[in-house]
């Protein structure tokens, strides 16, 4: 297990080195830094000064290794447009991002496991036949259509969640929803698919001949087995709901991380950018390797050589 | 069959309805198994063999469907019992032991985990005793180091050493009846061999009935006490086991056994025999013999109407339109060099 665990944070870690030199590269091929940051007035020499002081007119490495050293000391730069610490408005921003992420999941996961595993229990039964209407229409409708949705019936209509804002935790039921729904079908066919394959396999087939009770073979033997994919996309779906609420943060006017990079690439407000793919690509980074480890816990077979 | 019946069936069908039609796998099927004793039931892929032995364990797939005019167990109407009640007797009183020892386990725990919960579903007794249950068990069945082994992954093991596992695992509760269904078929020769003289120690150390589903006869003629031959959905021999192979009667009895070789006794170079065609659809009613089609000594009258099964003695039938001396007429010239 140790040994499976540092090859994967050993190769994490790569990962994180490539990702920090593609952020690092993004900024630096957006243009001429030193003309930005001089100003449109700005005259060569003014320009030339600027290069000198960033230090732009080092080699490329020397000005990754710099940036490199900084960032890890969590200075991510300074934001063109506000003139404030990257890092501080990330983090400022992060807490809203999250709650709406990790909420967004738990919806996801709480309808698509028991609506999974009954439509593989009943195949072809009404349940089942609901499970696959609710995923096509999941995968059909556009996000922030269903959002608006959302916000007549619940918050216009019923009146009974406020549309916008992040007051109360009251704030976050509509947009997990809307963004939840949208990555429900995946769980939902896999957790099914997985199920199918798995209440088929000889070992259910020994555990009913020894008499073992309809729950005891559901939950510990199969739903064990089957679940295993379902834990390797839901840490995946998760960075890509951290990173892929733009939308639904803008619908819902939630001031988190996507909402900020949204604006930043509208401000051309690079250092911003380039921050929060930085950010973000380490997320699903540690949520991958979260993913591994969590899969060699739940399956021996990769876990014990 | 001497002594107590521990297993009486009479009038067992399996049928699977499909869109095509009603697969009949089983027909109307009467066997009786004595406490103690080994009943085979032989016959080539396809003639129904395992699903009899998941129909009695009604662990039939979801769309078969089972049928008998009985189907008593130590006494118990097995046809009658519920689900509940029929997952009290299984893995207590009868158990199974199944053809895939590679994936017959649950990878995702440990051999001890898998052992001790067929104790614990039965028995009020605690984790420690059941895992005394499962050490003591894996010892008999030949496994060196018990106590480690039990926090061992299925994966970690050879196929020979699962199937001991699975032989463990059906003793648990110290059934009265295991059916064992191509229990040596996945595995060496060499390994096959061991298994089965396992099985068989063990029985004879605890009084076991056991149903032994096979389609090799060699090792029919090692184990059996009795044998059933199987051919589309029917029994269409039974007898003790060393009268089957000194007289057969039925044709594809008869066949079979000309295709295994004798040393000795077969020349080298000689040609094997094989039965030629094949098993007939088993979709709806069999008009007639089912082994018609691939028999030499078939005639006209062999098309119509059902063939019953002919009584030789108590312990003895054929299902054959020939008459007995015939049969042994025919299976003596077969015989001959």
């Amino acid at each position: 297990m140790l040994a499976f665990a540092l090859k994967r944070l050993a190769l994490a870690l790569l990962v994180a080195l490539t990702v920090s030199i593609i952020s690092f590269s993004l900024l630096r091929l957006s243009g001429d830094l030193a003309q930005a940051l001089a100003g449109p007035s700005a005259t060569a020499a003014d320009v030339e000064a600027v290069r000198k002081a960033y230090g732009l007119d080092q080699p490329l490495w020397v000005q990754y290794l710099a940036w490199a050293r900084q960032a890890l000391h969590g200075d991510l730069g300074t934001s063109f447009f506000f003139k404030e610490p990257v890092a501080a408005m990330i983090a400022a921003r992060l807490p809203v991002t999250m709650t709406l992420g990790v909420s967004a999941l738990l919806f996801a996961l709480l309808v698509a496991l028991p609506l999974g595993i009954l439509a593989a229990l009943k195949p072809n039964s009404w349940v089942d036949r609901l499970a696959l209407t609710l995923s096509v229409v999941g995968q059909a409708l556009p996000s922030f259509w269903f959002a608006l949705m959302l916000m007549i019936l619940f918050g216009l209509k019923l009146r009974w969640l406020p549309i916008s804002g992040t007051a109360s935790w009251k704030s976050f039921v509509m947009p997990a929803i809307a963004l939840g729904y949208y990555g429900m079908p995946t769980f939902m066919r896999l957790t099914r698919a997985g199920m199918m394959e798995v209440l088929a396999s000889d070992y259910i087939r020994t555990a009913r001949a020894k008499g073992l009770r309809a729950p005891a073979i559901l939950l510990k033997h199969a739903l064990r087995n089957a679940i295993v994919p379902v834990v390797a996309v839901a840490a995946v779906q998760l960075g890509f709901f951290l990173g892929g609420s733009i939308v639904i943060e803008s619908v819902f006017a939630l001031h988190g991380v996507g909402y900020l990079g949204w604006e930043s690439i509208s401000r051309a407000d690079f250092p911003v950018v380039q921050a929060i793919v930085l950010v973000l690509a380490l997320f699903y980074i540690v949520l991958t390797l979260l993913a591994d480890l969590l899969n060699a816990f739940l399956d021996p077979r990769i876990r014990v050589g | 069959m001497i002594g107590e019946p521990i297993l009486e069936v009479e009038g067992l069908d399996v049928v699977i309805p499909l869109l095509a039609g009603t697969l009949r796998p089983v027909r109307d099927l009467a066997f009786a198994v004595a406490r103690g004793e080994t009943f085979c039931i032989v016959g080539e892929s396809g003639c129904g063999k395992s699903l009899t032995a998941l129909a009695l364990m009604n662990l039939l797939p979801r769309r078969a469907r089972r049928s008998a005019r009985r189907l008593r167990f130590a006494g118990t109407d097995l046809a009658r019992l519920d689900e509940r009640r029929m997952a009290d007797l299984r893995g207590d009183r009868i158990a199974m032991i199944f053809q895939e020892p590679m994936t017959a386990l649950n990878p995702a725990y440990t051999i001890g985990n898998q052992l001790e919960e067929a104790m614990l579903r039965h028995r009020r007794v605690s984790r420690a005793e059941a895992r005394d249950r499962a050490i003591f068990l894996l010892e008999k069945v030949g496994i060196t180091a018990a106590s480690s082994r039990l926090r061992q992954y299925p994966h970690q093991l050879s196929g020979g050493l699962r199937q001991r596992v699975m032989i463990a695992m059906a003793l648990m509760c110290g059934p009265e009846l295991i059916i064992a269904d191509e229990p040596t078929t996945a595995l060496d020769v060499t390994i096959q061999a061991q298994i089965l003289h396992l099985l068989a120690a063990l029985q004879r150390e605890f009084r076991m009935a056991v149903i032994l589903i096979t389609h090799d006869l060699g090792i029919v003629a090692r184990v059996a006490d009795r044998v059933a031959v199987m051919y589309a959905g029917q029994i269409v021999e039974t007898g003790a086991v060393a009268d089957i192979f000194a007289r057969p009667m039925h044709p594809y009895t008869q066949g079979l056994l000309r295709c295994i070789p004798v040393p000795g006794r077969t020349r080298r170079g000689a040609h094997l025999g094989s039965i030629p065609g094949l098993v007939p659809s088993l979709m709806g009613e069999l008009a007639g013999c089912g082994f018609r089609n691939r028999c030499v000594y078939a005639s006209p009258p062999c098309a119509a109407g059902g063939i019953g099964l002919v009584p030789l003695s108590p312990q003895r039938a054929y299902r054959c339109l020939l008459p007995p001396r015939e049969c042994a007429a025919n299976a003596a010239a077969a015989a001959a060099p």
